[in-house]
């Protein structure tokens, strides 16, 4: 079968796969596959986990059928999502739309801002810029959790401990990014289209807005991704500056009910295990989707901070 | 605005210039307020104490000294530096294994499984952790089927010496697949015509990976070094999820972070909790900026 698809893709391949199929020969090819195939098991093994365990009533989570890979003979996925979304006046929905209103927001957020300054960094030559951008290659290099004890302290001061902007605000800084758009557009938007574009009469805003950004687009695209992932997984920030389990995201309210059932592991906890594990079926779904489906875009988006 | 300056005719005006401040301008802010200030503040509280019966008192680097002599952190700190030194080099070897496999075989099943192996980089540390410490749940996975199948009881990996190995396998699916992609990415900029030229100089595919494709990608190698080395540095969400499968060997001060989360939150230590925090911060910093220099790429990647 690996023949087969190694004919067909040497046929299609242009000259430089064609080159590392030469050079790699039949035999190595092979062992790549199996390679390939392990690596493919082991990346893929907690998640089929967690797909096979939302199917279990609480009794077959512990003791199933066939395994703890492999479906039990009844199917309690339906019953299980029901129990999840109606469990504790169905805070899940909640902690769910929470998650997905932080990410959004300070995912929306943090990028606009890095566009913005990576732009203004790129291409124009104002007082106390190689300061100012050597001041934020070094903050790439403070760890943000060390930030998050005296953020929650400064918060409390002026009284937006456990409030949406608690998790939000702080969210917005994303050095990282700004570095990103910096080397991507220094790169991708030429000077003389600018110039060109002010030369016809263009405003710096409209310059930015109808030249520059359209060319901006992978690395935009690429940041808003990293900037989303590192909201909705953030755990540490929401931990510290939250109290109320109404304004939890999904991963403090899952580790909330974690402890939960660690603590006492009576008998009433034991739906509490299935209520978890599909709740984490549902968690994971959203982000690996929208990577999928904008694999496009940040593949090659990835890699414009190690081009440079 | 500022006047027009006559010495950088290229730059443009003034005006364009003063533009320049206010693209940059909304960032700064921010940066201003949630990192600086954070930073600021906590050095600041870090000089007070806070007792029952004194009040606040200022202590000056009191609070440093218990610091560096407290067991718990310095035996935090060892353990987040111990465990870099052991997972850096596998989470590279593993991330630069399958993209100098990627970057060779081009077939179908290679895409999906660059795709797949990505995944993990999606699922919240959180969840990932959550995942894995059932997966070594003697009751809820597989490693218990396989001792059933033996009659013997499963070694529960949460809370003994498979503890350190655990942690390592968790953290490594986590990241392996966003650094393969980093690397595999750099891989495809090469130009190709160098492996031809390598290849009718008689060089072998291995000697065209160790002796060409690395070197060419090794800012990129760097920049992962880096980010492994300050994100496992500050490890906190795994840990602090597992801890209460662990059965008490997460221990609360079982990482530095960990440790000033429990000062700050379990006992209200605020002032030594800023201090740890900062004592943290100023720790990896260091540890960053002297990997850099000594692999002397500081110019390469930032």
């Amino acid at each position: 079968m690996t023949a087969i698809a190694n004919g067909r893709t040497a046929a299609r391949s242009s000259g430089r796969a064609a080159t590392g199929r030469r050079i790699a020969r039949r035999r190595p090819q092979v062992g790549a596959h199996v390679f390939l195939l392990v690596l493919v098991v082991y990346f893929l093994m907690p998640l089929w986990w967690v797909i096979v365990a939302s199917t279990k009533d609480a009794h077959g989570l512990f003791a199933g059928s066939a395994g703890t890979l492999w479906f039990d003979k009844n199917f309690h996925l339906i019953q299980n999502l029901q129990l999840l979304f109606t469990y504790d006046q169905g805070i899940y929905l909640r902690w769910l739309g929470n998650s997905a209103m932080y990410a959004l927001a300070g995912g929306l957020g943090a990028t606009i801002l890095a566009v913005l300054a990576g732009y203004g960094f790129a291409k124009y030559d104002f007082q106390g810029r190689s300061f100012s951008f050597a001041l934020l290659l070094g903050s790439v290099m403070v760890p943000l959790t060390a930030l998050v004890i005296p953020t929650f302290m400064m918060l409390s001061q002026v009284h937006l401990t456990d409030t949406v902007w608690a998790v939000i605000l702080p969210s917005l800084l994303n050095p990282f990014g700004v570095y990103l758009m910096r080397v991507y557009i220094a790169d991708a938007v030429p000077d003389e289209l600018l110039d060109a574009a002010r030369v016809d009469g263009a405003g710096e805003a409209r310059t930015f807005f109808r030249v520059a950004f359209p060319l901006m687009r992978p690395a935009v695209v690429t940041v808003l991704l990293l900037s989303i992932v590192g909201t909705w997984n953030n755990y540490f920030l929401p931990l510290a500056v939250l109290s109320s389990s109404k304004l939890f995201p999904i991963t403090v309210g899952l580790g909330l009910w974690e402890g939960l059932a660690s603590s006492n592991s009576g008998t009433g906890t034991v739906s509490l295990w299935t209520v978890i594990v599909t709740g984490s079926l549902v968690a994971v779904i959203p982000l690996i989707i929208a990577f999928l489906a904008l694999q496009r875009y940040w593949q090659g988006g990835l890699a414009i901070g190690s081009l440079k | 605005m500022a006047a027009p300056t006559l010495r950088r005719r290229r730059s443009g005006t003034g005006r364009r210039r003063a533009i320049g401040w206010l693209f940059v301008a909304p960032f700064g802010v921010v940066f201003l307020v949630f990192l600086v200030g954070p930073l600021v503040y906590a050095f600041y509280l870090s000089l007070y104490s806070q007792g029952l019966a004194t009040g606040t008192v200022f202590v000056g680097l009191g609070n440093y000294v218990q610091a560096f002599t407290d067991a718990k952190f310095l035996n935090g700190v060892l353990f987040v530096l111990v465990f870099s030194v052991v997972l850096i080099p596998i989470q590279m070897l593993v991330s630069l294994a399958a993209a100098l496999v990627l970057d060779v075989v081009t077939t179908r099943l290679a895409r999906f499984s660059r795709l797949m192996i990505f995944v993990p980089y999606a699922v919240p540390a959180v969840i990932g952790a959550l995942m894995w410490g059932f997966l070594y749940s003697p009751s809820f996975g597989p490693i218990g089927d396989f001792a059933r199948l033996f009659h013997t009881s499963a070694p529960s990996i949460l809370d003994s010496n498979l503890l350190f190995g655990g942690l390592l396998n968790v953290v490594t699916w986590q990241w392996a697949g966003y650094y393969m992609i980093i690397i595999y990415a750099a891989l495809q900029g090469i130009d190709p015509s160098l492996y031809e030229a390598a290849h009718i100089d008689g060089a072998n595919a291995w000697q065209i990976a160790l002796r060409i494709k690395i070197p060419m990608v090794g800012s990129a190698l760097v920049l992962i070094l880096v980010f492994a080395l300050i994100g496992t540095l500050q490890f906190f969400s795994e840990p602090k999820m597992l801890t209460p499968m662990s059965n008490g060997h997460i221990t609360p001060s079982f990482t530095p972070n960990i440790y000033a989360f429990n000062l700050a939150f379990s006992y209200s230590q605020f002032n030594y909790a800023s201090a740890i925090s900062f004592a943290l911060g100023i720790v990896i910093f260091i540890a960053v900026y002297v990997f850099l220099f000594v692999s002397r790429r500081r110019g390469r990647i930032l």
